[in-house]
């Protein structure tokens, strides 16, 4: 294949990776911007949505269409009650001390990595398409589906877009991102604003691996690069800003696939890791956003 | 008595009944021992960052690599016996935690965290991506001509027990002097009110990059040891797992004590030993640990202690 094909695959890879990035890192950003809760285990809710895709499929006797809608539905709901459970039963109670959930969160990461090895196992499982459709390009063919992953994913987006936006439940967390203890006085139930912030991005993380799981196999560690990615879009786009983190999606999820397919992987994720600890030390805004 | 008689009596008893210990257990606890004592060494260093002076790293699997290859690699490459490579482990932590510190020790809390992360990983894919020096995934065995130490064939029990005992005894003892000399009460200075240490004229930046590199050679020492002691060098030790480790250790044991590491390594060590009899699920065990302690007890055992009965605990 000459350059040209090359370089649109290596693009058309690094846009699917973009939209699963975007969403799972999303999700991260309206946690650490809400609550200011770094949350280690997000990744995890990433594997748990994958995992939990799996078992629906596996179990659910429908055609494999309507049995990944379903598991598109259910994965993340379970995860988010998951989340919304850590926040209550754990992080109230750490006072969202920054350092102390840090290492919390470590902790879930390592228990619910061991609850999926212990009740999933330690095998990769496939989850069926939707559906097969390859779309045939002059010089290759090309999964219908990995389209389809980028669409569903900008539809989800937008409508969290819409939902922080224009809907009261989203203004409410604006208000509380903006100053906890005013919104208090003004009547607005921060413990549930809270728990609904972190249900939303653990969904937001699990409906990413639906989408994604049936190009890659479910397994238990597999949340660990989503997380790393999270972190350094997360950062690049600046710590809460999620117009920063969308944007540094598309760059990072691009470039990535760019390197990864003329380079090593390996060197790509060496050179976009030293890249994040250098920002995070010169321009802890980060790259796009001026303002934190 | 007085403070100080107490503080080197309760140490000295612990070092001796240690020592002791190699007599009374059986081998299978015996290297058992030696191995929670080089790890409790890393964690002594985690302890001098993250105790004392407030720095929550959630790199140090970096420093514990850098040690471990520094040891390693030479002796592979460059055919370099155990002395000078267990040295060349040692500088290669300290230095590596310097150059870390003076990028990021310009950011604090959170950011500092996720910096040192970043460094770790990197340094980690480094590792990989460098496969045919670093033997990559798969790592490399140390030749057992370079792990003869004075003479003494490190692979057997008693010499490598007495070498980790050495070592531990050494790094809890300079951890004493160091926390009981005004440099030790600066950094604890450091960690409680940063801004007022400024004030009184001290640098902080210098302060907290010290103590990072004086952490680092405990983490390489304890790397460059490990790796000698039992033989093998291997990219999993620079996985971030080896970083939450001797947090784990440190908090489970008090945060800012000079034997919390020692007892925290000792407990979870055999917590873990003595659950897997009855089920696989040893990450379970860590994770719960880890959200029992911050949740319930965030001052870990010695802190407890000392906050309670025994005042005088450094």
């Amino acid at each position: 294949m000459s350059f040209g094909p090359f370089l649109l695959l290596a693009l058309l890879e690094g846009t699917v990776m973009a939209a699963v990035l975007a969403l799972t890192a999303v999700g991260l950003s309206l946690v650490f911007g809400v609550m200011r809760v770094v949350n280690v285990a997000h990744g995890e809710f990433y594997m748990l949505g994958a995992v939990l895709a799996w078992f629906v499929t596996y179990y659910l006797p429908f055609p494999p269409a309507i049995a990944w809608l379903a598991a598109l539905i259910i994965a993340p709901l379970i995860v988010a009650v998951i989340a919304a459970l850590t926040d209550t039963l754990i992080l109230k109670r750490l006072n969202y001390d920054p350092e102390a959930t840090i290492v919390a969160t470590i902790g879930l990461l390592y228990m619910l990595q061991q609850a999926a090895l212990t009740f999933y196992g330690p095998d990769a499982r496939p989850v069926v398409a939707p559906f097969e459709w390859r779309i045939q390009l002059p010089w290759f063919g090309y999964s219908g589906y990995k389209l389809f992953v980028v669409l569903t994913a900008v539809v989800i987006l937008a409508a969290v877009w819409l939902f922080m936006t224009r809907s009261k439940a989203g203004l409410v967390m604006r208000a509380t991102q903006v100053d906890r203890e005013t919104a208090q006085a003004f009547g607005i139930n921060v413990d549930r604003v809270y728990a609904g912030t972190f249900a939303l991005g653990g969904a937001l993380a699990a409906a990413a691996a639906v989408l994604i799981v049936p190009i890659q196999q479910a397994h238990y560690l597999m949340g660990h690069d989503p997380l790393l990615l999270s972190f350094i879009v997360v950062i690049i786009g600046g710590l809460g800003s999620i117009r920063g983190t969308l944007v540094a999606a598309l760059v990072i999820g691009l470039s990535d696939g760019i390197i990864s397919m003329f380079f090593s992987p390996t060197l790509a994720k060496i050179i976009a890791t030293l890249l994040v600890a250098l920002v995070l030390v010169f321009r802890p805004q980060g790259l796009f956003g001026a303002k934190a | 008595m007085t403070d100080g008689a107490k503080i080197w009596t309760l140490h000295l008893l612990v070092l001796a009944a240690v020592f002791v210990a190699q007599f009374l257990l059986p081998p299978y606890h015996a290297t058992n021992l030696a191995r929670i004592m080089v790890l409790a060494v890393f964690a002594m260093g985690y302890n001098i960052a993250f105790g004392y002076t407030g720095l929550l790293s959630l790199g140090h699997a970096l420093f514990f690599a850098a040690g471990m290859y520094g040891m390693g690699l030479p002796v592979w490459h460059l055919g370099w016996l155990s002395l000078p490579a267990l040295i060349a482990g040692l500088v290669a932590g300290g230095a590596l935690a310097g150059v870390v510190g003076l990028l990021a020790l310009r950011t604090a809390g959170v950011s500092f965290m996720i910096v040192t992360l970043m460094f770790a990983q990197a340094g980690y894919l480094t590792l990989l991506y460098l496969n045919t020096w670093t033997g990559g995934d798969e790592g490399f065995v140390v030749l057992s001509e370079a792990r003869v130490l004075f003479g003494f064939d490190l692979a057997t029990d008693t010499a490598r027990f007495i070498t980790a005992f050495t070592l531990f005894a050494a790094g809890l003892l300079a951890c004493l002097l160091l926390v009981r000399s005004p440099f030790g009460r600066v950094m604890v200075a450091m960690r409680e009110n940063e801004e007022r240490s400024r004030m009184l004229g001290y640098d902080p930046f210098r302060i907290k990059l010290l103590a990072l590199a004086v952490s680092g050679l405990y983490a390489g020492l304890a790397g460059a040891a490990y790796g000698m002691l039992f033989g093998y060098v291997g990219a999993s030790f620079a996985t971030i797992q080896y970083s939450i480790l001797p947090m784990l250790y440190v908090l489970l044991g008090g945060a800012g004590t000079v034997l919390g590491p020692f007892l925290g390594a000792l407990l979870m060590f055999y917590l873990i030993d003595i659950t897997s009899n009855y089920t696989d699920a040893y990450l379970f065990v860590v994770g719960a640990a880890l959200v029992g302690l911050v949740l319930f007890a965030p001052k870990g055992i010695l802190g407890t202690l000392r906050e309670r009965v025994w005042r005088w605990l450094p």
